[in-house]
């Protein structure tokens, strides 16, 4: 034994490792672990932008008005009631009664004007009683700015303890839903004027859970609100853990074994291996999204010719792009906006997969057999988005498709920040572009109004122009009856289906397994994660 | 020694600024904004005006990099874009968690490494020389992506001895001191802690650990052979010492030197392996926060840490220097 005490650090080496592994874990109880992909930027709802912040915001903030448990219709939420005068300018919130933040100060109409007046550029508020002063922003709010909302609230009022009134510069019909959304979340002043930089990561609201701690890239934890003011249901968990797990098959890994209890964005394929597994639950939600593919309608033969749109429509098998690309999670677009939205035009049949109706199309357009197009260039999504898993792979299904038609598609990508860029520009090296949406609110004036109505800002990533229809969405944007304006935007709808300016390819179901113990877990369209009523059993 | 470490140290400044000027405008002119990613589909003309007057954006370059150095005079790296937080928070909170795992994967590395190479060296063509240098072929072969995940399915999924991911279960307490978990639950006395740090600390390391062990053996291997055949050797044979004291007292110490210069190199590979280690293991790490603020264009994440990363090579490679000093007396460091 020349090596003795070599092989004698080994083993106990080896001894020590196996004695550590041989040690049990300990169990946890009413504690949930949500594994997700990222960490969260940061919680300050006014200024944060991603779907990983603000799932971890949808417990701690609650809103003037909540969106329901499985839709985008309105409820009440911090404002219990609201009127909204004759002229559709004046919106007067009444506020719920007895709720405090939960550092212990009391809700009241003062932190409404506080929580939405920070966004505003000109603070044109009014505090009842002794108020705040407001500190500069120290960045813009990326979301009320994109939203155009100081364009839309001319001045915020509170009245008293329990009354505020927003008073709008002009009629804007989404408002109300507008109010629901996380930016307009309602937080404690006090707690933001301690130390406004930190905030973000301080963050402190009326919801069912307390912030409670954060390990940057591993996870948020957050604690029961014993005090929850909304005594008709939960919440029931005692803790909620917001795990970050980068890599999809490792958190579907460690949903299987037990370590996570719901797995955001498995791989599809693991979508398989969960319906197999008797201890999950698969909850399933038709996302409210649509990936599109556009034309560049800053130049010909794109801008005006639309037979050659809809050959190019009616030639891309989308059916076989959402079985084979989607994995089954998603389904055709007929409409850009999803079905289960109001204002869905459910006449429309959408474009059927038709080689010879698309190359009679071609000849319609000039283009017979693809003649005279030359080469073009369909430009594909580097990233994948909730929208659309795999934006490289469907360019090539859709150029092969194309190729029947006669037309030849260069298939082109950038990073995404440039991809982002560069189509903003409409460059003449862009002939079709993917992209896509998410909904904020539920209003379809949040899909077809920003996405198609290039007339009313040149920020519109389609630069679609047409009088008709910004005419429509002007109309729906300042008539406040909603049958109104579901009829208003189901005859948009038609308009956009006869003229083709877009190709809606599909709306992608979101499906996140969850251990068989996970009570009520409800996934909502707009993405937010609310845990108010879920419990384990 | 003393004046050389200073010396050494003092280079360290014109290097690092010719590190900064090099990543800032590599970052710069390479396409990509940080605006457009932060905003993404729903950007509008005037909000991304608006995020990129605050982030000095729409200065020109050179008043960039001339408010970078300003602020890097006054020992300040920054504020992230993304997450608002000062750059140096950032590394604090993350870079206790990377050299927890780059150091015990060296440490694997080192062990395992130098054992094989010593034991592959004084068994030449042995089957062990063979098996050990075919293992070490095939662990510099190994993509860490898969290997980890490899282990996982081993050791996790089908045999449930380790933990999958992250550096300590939910459930388990530990008072912060340090951020090295290890060592704040030795520190603060806490078993439970200590044992769950290392149950989760285990895979990542060995994970890490097989490009720089597998290099180590082979070179360990090599240099032993090497010196083994020196005629001091046979002396020290001739003289009827043990094979112990030849092979570790003769031998080792003067075939350490290639030995300690290529552990010296391995720490920096193991900080680049650990971006992947990280991702995989849900390590939050320097390397994984590196990564990201690539994807996202996070411009003083990546200046920040580049310089912070750069700085720690240099000392590494300045402790490397010292060591041979120590390691050989006849090399004199000046």
């Amino acid at each position: 034994m020349k090596h003795k005490p070599m092989v004698q650090f080994l083993l106990l080496c080896l001894i020590l490792i196996f004695t550590i592994v041989a040690m049990p874990g300990s169990a946890i109880s009413k504690t949930l672990v949500f594994g997700r992909g990222g960490d969260s930027v940061g919680l300050d709802p006014a200024y944060e932008t991603d779907g990983n912040s603000f799932m971890v915001c949808d417990n701690i903030f609650e809103a003037l008005v909540a969106y329901a448990d499985e839709s985008t219709a309105l409820e009440p939420g911090l404002a219990k009631s609201w009127d909204i005068s004759a002229d559709g300018k004046t919106y007067t919130f009444h506020l719920q009664k007895g709720v405090k933040f939960h550092d212990g100060t009391p809700f009241n109409a003062n932190a409404v004007v506080f929580s939405i007046g920070r966004m505003m550029k000109e603070r044109n508020v009014k505090f009842s009683g002794k108020g705040w002063d407001i500190p500069a922003q120290e960045r813009p709010p990326e979301y009320w700015v994109s939203m155009e909302m100081d364009d839309t609230i001319g001045s915020i009022e509170a009245v008293d303890d329990e009354t505020v009134v927003f008073k709008l510069k002009r009629v804007e019909a989404p408002f109300l839903a507008n109010m629901g959304m996380d930016f307009a979340d309602i937080i404690s002043p006090t707690a933001f004027l301690k130390n406004p930089k930190e905030f973000l990561r301080n963050p402190v609201g009326t919801g069912p859970f307390k912030f409670a701690q954060w390990i940057k890239d591993d996870r948020i934890v957050l604690e029961k609100n014993a005090d929850y003011w909304d005594k008709s249901g939960g919440p029931y968990l005692d803790k909620l853990i917001f795990r970050s797990i980068p890599e999809n098959s490792v958190r579907f890994l460690e949903l299987k074994t037990g370590n996570i209890h719901i797995c955001q964005f498995p791989n599809p394929a693991d979508i398989e291996l969960a319906k197999k597994d008797s201890n999950l639950i698969l909850p399933t939600q038709p996302g409210m999204n649509v990936g599109y593919l556009s034309f560049n309608h800053t130049k010909e033969p794109w801008k005006s010719n639309v037979n050659l749109r809809k050959a190019i429509a009616h030639g891309i098998n989308r059916k076989a792009i959402v079985d084979n690309i989607y994995q089954g999670m998603g389904q055709v677009a007929k409409n850009p906006i999803p079905p289960t939205m109001w204002g869905y035009n459910k006449s429309i049949p959408g474009y059927e997969y038709n080689v010879e109706l698309a190359k009679e199309y071609m000849a319609k357009a000039g283009f017979p057999e693809g003649e005279g197009l030359g080469e073009i260039t369909l430009w594909s999504m580097p990233v994948p988005r909730p929208y659309n898993p795999e934006g490289q792979k469907i360019g090539v299904a859709m150029a092969a498709d194309l190729k029947k038609l006669g037309i030849t598609a260069r298939i082109v990508s950038y990073d995404w920040g440039t991809y982002l860029k560069r189509q903003r520009e409409q460059p003449d090296d862009m002939d079709l572009f993917q992209l896509g949406w998410t909904g904020d609110n539920g209003d379809p004036d949040n899909f077809l109004a920003v996405l198609f109505d290039g007339l009313a800002s040149s920020s519109v990533r389609t630069q679609y122009k047409s009088e008709a229809y910004h005419g429509f969405m002007l109309k729906g944007k300042q008539t406040v009856d909603q049958a109104k304006r579901t009829k208003i935007y189901e005859d948009a709808l038609q308009l956009l289906f006869d003229e083709c300016p877009v190709i809606p390819v599909a709306h992608s179901t979101v499906i996140w397994p969850a251990q068989k113990s996970v009570q009520n877990f409800k996934l909502h369209p707009t993405g937010s994660v609310r845990m108010k009523n879920v419990s384990l059993k | 020694m003393l004046s050389y470490a200073i010396r050494r140290i003092l280079i360290l400044i014109p290097t690092l600024l010719g590190v900064s000027i090099i990543v800032f405008l590599m970052l710069h002119l390479t396409p990509g904004d940080p605006a457009e990613l932060l905003l993404g589909e729903r950007a509008t003309d005037e909000a991304l005006h608006q995020i990129r007057e605050h982030l000095g954006l729409n200065e020109p370059l050179y008043v960039q990099y001339g408010m970078f150095l300003k602020r890097l005079m006054k020992g300040d790296l920054g504020e992230t874009i993304w997450t608002r937080q000062k750059v140096w928070v950032e590394v604090k909170q993350r870079f206790p968690a990377t050299i927890e795992l780059a150091v015990t994967a060296l440490f694997i590395a080192c062990l395992f490494g130098v054992t094989l190479g010593i034991i592959s060296a004084t068994r030449q063509y042995s089957i062990f020389d063979y098996v050990s240098m075919l293992g070490a072929l095939t662990g510099v072969s190994m993509p860490i992506f898969w290997l980890g995940l490899v282990f996982m399915l081993i050791f996790s999924v089908n045999l449930g001895w380790l933990p999958l991911s992250a550096r300590l279960s939910v459930d388990v307490d530990l008072q912060v001191i340090t951020n090295i978990y290890t060592l704040d639950a030795l520190l603060t006395r806490n078993w439970v802690a200590l044992k769950d740090a290392l149950w989760h600390l285990i895979m990542p390391a060995v994970t890490l650990s097989t490009i720089p062990m597998a290099i180590i053996a082979r070179m360990t291997r090599s240099a032993m052979l090497e010196v083994l055949r020196q005629d001091y050797i046979k002396t020290a044979k001739a003289k009827g010492l043990s094979q112990f004291k030849v092979v570790f007292k003769h031998g080792l110490r003067n075939a350490l030197i290639p030995v300690v210069t290529t552990i010296g190199l391995q720490f920096g590979v193991t900080l680049g392996g650990a971006i992947l280690t990280e991702s995989i293991f849900a390590w939050p790490g320097v390397g994984k926060w590196m990564y990201d603020a690539v994807t996202q264009r996070d411009y003083m994440v990546i200046q920040g840490g580049t310089l912070f990363i750069a700085a720690l090579f240099i000392l590494i490679n300045l402790c490397v220097d010292i060591l041979y000093a120590i390691i050989n007396p006849r090399i004199s460091v000046r």
